[in-house]
């Protein structure tokens, strides 16, 4: 996704050796300082609803199909193709891994969703790669066709089924579940008591201990392989040459229009496990359009987290935390305004430090702003909450969108033999 | 004979299109064995339709193609301006709210609502606008967010200050002297074609001479084909986008709007939502030319207005035609492209002096 205008994308290298290591200091330092905060907030507001073991469960319920659309969208915009037919890729697997799982149980459930988003995502490749369409319109075809598939398959199937009906199928086998129960228990008392910066970590691990769903576990060792795969073997190295320069990757010998193919196939696998995820653990069967618009979120998130699988992560994260917190009390939705303005005002203090007025200024401006907010009202509507992750990410990307990188030949048509 | 061969070789692609969309959808119901035959369910579809669902076909058409128009206009200049769904949502929404208050008489109300509509959709894109030409945002993702944003806020808006009534809310009803109907060309039973369709028509109109006949259409093809062309040429590439983006947003605004008042007259569970979408995908199919989207349009409307009687005489799902307008839009730019390799390779073979193919080709 050409976030950023091609003149000003001229980043640095990336860091590595002495310079790599302080960064990821740096890091543990930011994860610190956030979890003090978000500790000291729910004690001046009495929000406990913020860091309690129920919403971290449920942010992390809606936060993992983002996750899986925004690694799918990793892997293809890697390769060079951008894939904004991850919405229908998704729809695809929420249709597919109802459809096997009823038949054939759930695990086979969870290779069907997969295999239907693969199918989505390589129609995206034929077009895209062979056939050299341009890779957004190939998207929004495919979303198209992605919606109208899913509902005339479940019409199709599900209408006669025992539980089903022409928009929906229930009652599916469930995924197993991960409970270590006595570490749960004890860390859910711990989160119960309130006291500053322990309980609010006893409550994100509380959210990691009970009920965690096998597929939770599983996206978690994929964002892994796929950091892994990319970054450290030869053949990310490869598919990411193929995203980065086709022309200079083809010259060395490696096979331009292979590696992208994978690259897209895997993308909408990845988005049709996100589909599975909404089928069968974050709900309690398939409806027609579950996915909602989480395909273009995950794209967003894969963006805002500056096309890296940690960025990513945490945006994913971001996204889902503001939405799991919509459903919950309306204190703890008060409490967001406090910690938004915090937020705003401690990246404004970073800006000045960094020399930028501007965005300091525009900044802590919005930090007053909302720091007003929270001090003038007493609660906040439900729907400003959902808007939040959208709203920060524009203004994120109108801040960052100058330092953000992404692969150079990401969304250009390549044909074979350019390389000449 | 250059004349034949062009208009043959622009018609090659679409007619291609519809016959894989149309082979691709029979294999589909053929291949989930449905009760009734493939036979059957072209029979529905190319069966002439009723009055009434001519009616809809044509009010359906005037909607669509204003979407068309409004997704075309940042096409033709190479901007991906996803987000008139949330454009024509936050205009709609706008515009109904003041045309329901009724501050203005009759006919006037209409005329300030339409500008409203007009000023509202403009600006939202203008968001996007402004942050891709000062801060470098990619319009994809930004309209993208704002599509979302914009569904949220009007929802809570409408919450807030719209009417309750049992489930539903709604904003103010516009008075009687404010609705602007239509003709009836059959019965009253079977509907009325929306005057406010007629605004397609301008926009149409509009679309083409600005394209064709200003120096502003002129620099905004010739920076949808090369940008750096462009920008050598001297044309201002920022004030085109931010202008193309406000153009969009505005006709966008005016999508919804001959329903509103010809038939809804207020925006609540009436609003027609998804046409931003459907006009992306028309625009892509008509080519982004003002008549060629005109025929886009004509087949989604007769395609989703005749599917509807699928559910009452067959077992087909009439989500099975959106099956069909995908394939067509992936259809015809994959047709185009390879017409156009075609057309280079034949080029390089006249070049060449090598016997030429291209004669039949054109007969």
């Amino acid at each position: 996704m050409s976030t950023v205008v091609p003149e000003v994308a001229s980043a640095p290298p990336p860091v590595r050796g002495r310079a790599y290591e302080r960064l990821r200091g740096r890091y543990w330092l930011v994860i610190v300082g956030a979890i003090v905060v978000v500790s000291a907030v729910r004690m001046i507001t009495n929000a406990d609803d913020v860091t309690s073991a129920n919403t971290i469960r449920a942010a992390i319920l809606s936060a993992c199909p983002i996750l899986l659309a925004g690694m799918g969208g990793l892997w293809s915009e890697r390769a060079g193709v951008v894939n904004i037919g991850l919405e229908g890729q998704m729809l695809l697997g929420t249709w597919g891994a109802a459809y096997f799982t009823y038949w054939y149980g759930p695990w086979v459930g969870l290779l069907g969703a997969a295999a239907f988003g693969a199918i989505g995502g390589l129609l995206h490749g034929i077009a895209t790669i062979t056939f050299g369409v341009d890779h957004i319109v190939s998207g929004v075809a495919i979303n198209i066709i992605g919606l109208g598939a899913t509902q005339f398959l479940a019409e199709a199937y599900f209408s006669d089924l025992e539980n089903g009906g022409p928009r929906q199928l229930t009652g599916l086998d469930p995924l197993p579940y991960l409970t270590f129960p006595h570490l749960s228990d004890w860390l859910i008392t711990l989160n119960g008591h309130h006291w500053f910066v322990i309980s609010d970590v006893a409550g994100f691990l509380a959210a990691l201990t009970a009920r965690v769903s096998v597929l939770t576990v599983i996206i978690a060792g994929i964002v892994v392989l796929t950091t892994w795969l990319l970054w450290h073997t030869s053949f990310g190295l490869r598919l990411r040459s193929c995203g980065e320069s086709p022309a200079a990757a083809e010259s060395l010998g490696v096979n331009v229009y292979r590696y992208k193919y994978i690259a897209v196939t895997v993308s909408g696998a990845l988005a049709g496990l996100g589909g599975a995820f909404l089928a069968l653990v974050a709900s309690s069967g398939f409806v027609t359009n579950q996915s909602g618009g989480r395909g273009y979120i995950g794209l967003a998130a894969m963006i805002f987290g500056n096309w890296q699988p940690g960025g990513t992560v945490g945006a994913s994260l971001m996204f889902g935390y503001t939405d799991a917190l919509r459903l919950r009390t309306p204190s703890a939705v008060h409490a967001l305004l406090l910690l938004v303005a915090i937020g705003l005002l401690v990246y404004s203090a970073v800006r000045f430090w960094r020399k930028h007025r501007t965005s300091g200024i525009v900044m802590g401006v919005l930090g007053v702003a909302f720091l007003l907010w929270y001090l003038l009202t007493d609660t906040v509507p439900r729907e400003f909450t959902g808007m939040t992750p959208y709203v920060v990410t524009l203004l994120v990307l109108s801040l960052a969108s100058q330092r953000m990188r992404m692969p150079a030949a990401d969304g250009q048509v390549y044909r074979k033999g350019s390389a000449g | 004979m250059n004349i034949l061969r062009r208009i043959a070789f622009a018609l090659l692609a679409p007619v291609i299109a519809v016959a894989i969309a149309m082979a691709v959808t029979s294999v589909v119901i053929i291949a989930t064995g449905s009760d009734s035959g493939i036979g059957d369910f072209w029979k529905i579809i190319l069966s002439k339709p009723d009055d009434r669902v001519l009616v809809d076909i044509v009010n359906q058409t005037s909607m669509i193609y204003l979407s068309a128009v409004a997704a075309a206009v940042g096409f033709r200049m190479g901007l991906f301006n996803i987000g008139v769904e949330g454009q024509y949502t936050t205009a709609s929404f706008a515009a109904a709210s003041f045309a329901g208050a009724a501050f203005l008489p009759g006919f006037l109300n209409v005329i300030v609502s339409l500008l409203i509509a007009v000023v509202v959709g403009a600006l939202w894109a203008g968001i996007a606008g402004i942050l891709r030409v000062t801060r470098g945002v990619s319009e994809v993702i930004s309209t993208i967010m704002l599509n979302a944003i914009a569904g949220i806020l009007v929802g809570y808006l409408i919450d807030r200050y719209g009417i309750h009534g049992g489930n539903s809310v709604r904003t103010k009803v516009i008075p009687a002297g404010s609705q602007v109907g239509g003709w009836s060309p059959f019965t009253s039973a079977d509907g009325q074609v929306w005057t406010l369709g007629l605004l397609a028509v301008l926009v149409g109109v509009g679309f083409w001479v600005l394209l064709n006949r200003t120096t502003f259409g002129f620099d905004l093809r010739a920076t949808g084909t090369s940008r750096t062309a462009a920008v050598a040429s001297g044309i201002k590439v920022n004030r085109m986008i931010l202008a193309s983006m406000l153009i969009s947003g505005g006709v966008a605004g005016l999508i919804w709007m001959p329903a509103f008042f010809g038939d809804a007259y207020s925006y609540g569970t009436t609003f027609q939502a998804g046409l931003g979408f459907t006009g992306i995908a028309v625009a892509l199919l008509g080519r982004n030319q003002p008549l060629g989207m005109v025929f886009g349009a004509l087949l989604f409307a007769f395609l989703t207005a005749q599917s509807n009687s699928l559910t009452l005489l067959t077992d087909i799902s009439a989500s099975v035609v959106q099956i069909t307008q995908g394939v067509a839009v992936l259809a015809v730019v994959v047709a185009y492209e390879l017409v156009r390799r075609y057309r280079v390779r034949l080029e390089q073979h006249a070049v060449a002096g090598a016997p030429v193919v291209a004669e039949e080709v054109a007969a």
